[in-house]
């Protein structure tokens, strides 16, 4: 699987609060979520998302605070498909995964990624390959048990597969 | 193999047998859970993935706890709808534990309260702060919707075996110090990412002398360093607070001597001053004299974090016949409802009162920004709640700042961030 698209580039320790703030949580709908994502860091931010071409690139320790799965799927309804930080909140990280929301984890090569990027990212290659500076960063496979959430469509798909087989 | 307080509970709950070996951090074991929770924000969307799953019953119809408490009592139409959608599930479900309305309070201090949670539990639940429990020697961690609602169908989850953080305090806490200082102190050393996917394990003198309800504040905070769980030892004191909750046979608990910590912090507290922690991030902290003088327009005395009748009481000793400054709005809201009719029988309420403090409901309220005191642009806030992050209270121009109900209190009277030694 490819994923193309530019990079919006934002920083360390953003948190599900910016992510989504609370006053939107009266809602599970992603498509009205994701009309709010990154509100609680800057209202205008959504308005440069183009969907599925848009790649969300931050620093460190990227969703902490709340457990709320709002935030993946405000990202997943922005129409963001993939986040690469330098790391991630634990809680994240595993909503990311159960929302089919891609979260790449590359450490200090975020720092090769600049705003308005163009990246190509290919899951089965491992590779983002940016096409503004023409550095290739590679991440290794993501383990087969995440990659088999993401396949599914979710956690929620996946279970219901699981229940099925 | 020695073992640490989180890989002993763990391995309790493993659905298969497993030898302390597989026990090694980063280890990933299945396990079983003994309650399951989730709240009013949460809920919905764990409902959501039930039904996506195909999941017509839930594991266990006594181990899963549904609070209402974010944005209630209702705020608005659509969270008013969000609770009547868990309402009805309840329902269905015949989930015993339900709270919404007179019973319901602040899901993090009402679950140990009520003995659903205690010593040796392995708990899962649909907020980040759920890691409280392990102030009662709980492993406990927080999660997102729809592994909780896995957890719901299913009984247990899996579990990466973490690493441990030790931290080791000792001295005699000083007046007007507690739980709360020593965990913004530990998030200052470690920064809001230093324990990301570690568990921090508490102990020494200090935290031996320490009541279960201050510990149930450190362990509250473990997440603000980005920690999985917060756990301490069961002591006689836990099991005393366990058993008057309703709870029986839990017994004493300990990490195992020479288990490996991946490090160990160590604090003297014996003159230690309350900390506060400033804006936009819990390990922004200082000790209180540094930011003396700052003006605030509202202080919030509550939530999971210092919500609790000690709380209440440390922060009415300062109040007692001293007045809330003009330019304050001092918002306080008792955690849980039987929090509230024992502040009210110990003459705490209407010494608030009399200080001019507005008396709230049982909810998180404006800790997340909910409601009940939301700020404005421009104005700035003292809380003894557990997030500081830009916009978390309201307007992204606003400003919070951490501290103990001691210094909340002080500061509601001063009308600017004070120690109660100076008013």
């Amino acid at each position: 699987m490819k994923y193309n698209g530019k990079t919006l580039c934002v920083g360390d320790h953003i948190d599900t609060d910016a992510i989504i703030p609370a006053r939107f949580l009266v809602t599970t709908d992603p498509v009205e979520l994701g009309s709010h994502c990154m509100e609680g860091l800057d209202p205008e931010w959504i308005k440069q998302v183009k969907p599925n071409a848009t790649f969300l690139v931050a620093g460190r320790n990227f969703g902490c605070g709340s457990s709320r799965e709002h935030a993946p799927v405000a990202i997943v309804g922005a129409g963001i498909p993939v986040v690469i930080a330098h790391s991630y909140a634990r809680i994240f990280y595993r909503n990311a995964f159960n929302m089919g929301l891609i979260p790449l984890e590359i450490g200090d090569e975020v720092e090769n990624i600049k705003p308005g990027d163009e990246l190509e990212i290919d899951m089965t290659a491992g590779t983002i390959a940016n096409k503004t500076s023409g550095k290739v960063i590679t991440f290794p496979p993501l383990p087969e048990a995440m990659a088999a959430i993401l396949n599914a469509g979710g956690l929620a798909e996946y279970v219901k597969k699981q229940l099925n087989a | 193999m020695a073992l640490t307080l989180a890989q002993k509970i763990l391995k309790a709950h493993t659905t298969t047998p497993v030898t302390d070996e597989a026990l090694q951090p980063g280890a990933i074991v299945n396990c079983r859970v003994d309650m399951v929770l989730a709240n009013d924000i949460t809920a919905p969307l764990s409902i959501k993935s039930l039904r996506t799953m195909g999941a017509k019953k839930v594991f266990d119809n006594t181990k899963i706890a549904l609070v209402m408490d974010h944005f209630t009592p209702q705020k608005d139409i659509a969270s008013a709808e969000q609770v009547k959608g868990v309402r009805e599930f309840a329902k269905e479900q015949n989930i015993v534990h339900y709270y919404e309305g007179g019973n319901a309070g602040v899901e993090h201090a009402l679950l140990p309260e009520l003995g659903l949670v205690g010593p040796g539990d392995l708990v899962i639940g649909a907020d980040s702060h759920t890691c409280t429990y392990g102030g009662i020697g709980a492993f406990a961690t927080g999660m997102g919707s729809t592994d909780v609602a896995a957890g719901m169908a299913l009984g247990q989850s899996w579990f990466k075996v973490p690493e441990t953080i030790r931290v080791t305090v000792t001295g005699k806490l000083p007046e007007y110090v507690g739980g709360k200082d020593i965990i913004l102190w530990t998030i200052g050393q470690l920064g809001v990412d230093g324990a990301r996917y570690k568990a921090l394990e508490f102990d020494g003198e200090a935290i031996e002398a320490l009541s279960v309800e201050g510990r149930l504040t450190i362990a509250n905070m473990a997440i603000e360093a980005g920690g999985k769980a917060g756990l301490f030892a069961v002591d006689a004191k836990t099991l005393a607070y366990a058993q008057a909750a309703g709870r029986k046979g839990d017994v004493a608990l300990a990490a195992d001597p020479g288990a490996t910590y991946e490090r160990t912090l160590t604090l003297d507290v014996t003159n230690m001053e309350p900390l506060v922690a400033c804006p936009h991030l819990p390990e922004n902290v200082k000790p209180v004299s540094q930011v003396k003088g700052i003006t605030v327009n509202q202080v919030i005395i509550g939530s999971c974090t210092n919500g609790r009748i000690e709380d209440l009481r440390v922060a009415a000793a300062v109040l007692k016949g001293r007045q809330v400054n003009n330019n304050v709005r001092c918002i306080v809201l008792p955690a849980t409802p039987r929090i509230w009719k024992q502040a009210l029988k110990e003459g705490l309420v209407e010494i608030m009162l009399d200080a001019g403090c507005i008396m709230g409901p049982a909810s998180c309220g404006p800790c997340l920004g909910g409601h009940l005191g939301i700020l404005a642009g421009g104005e700035r806030a003292l809380a003894t709640t557990n997030r500081n992050f830009r916009g978390r209270m309201g307007s992204l121009d606003a400003e919070v700042y951490l501290a103990n109900p001691a210094i909340a209190a002080a500061t509601a009277v001063a009308g600017t961030i004070s120690h109660p030694a100076a008013l």
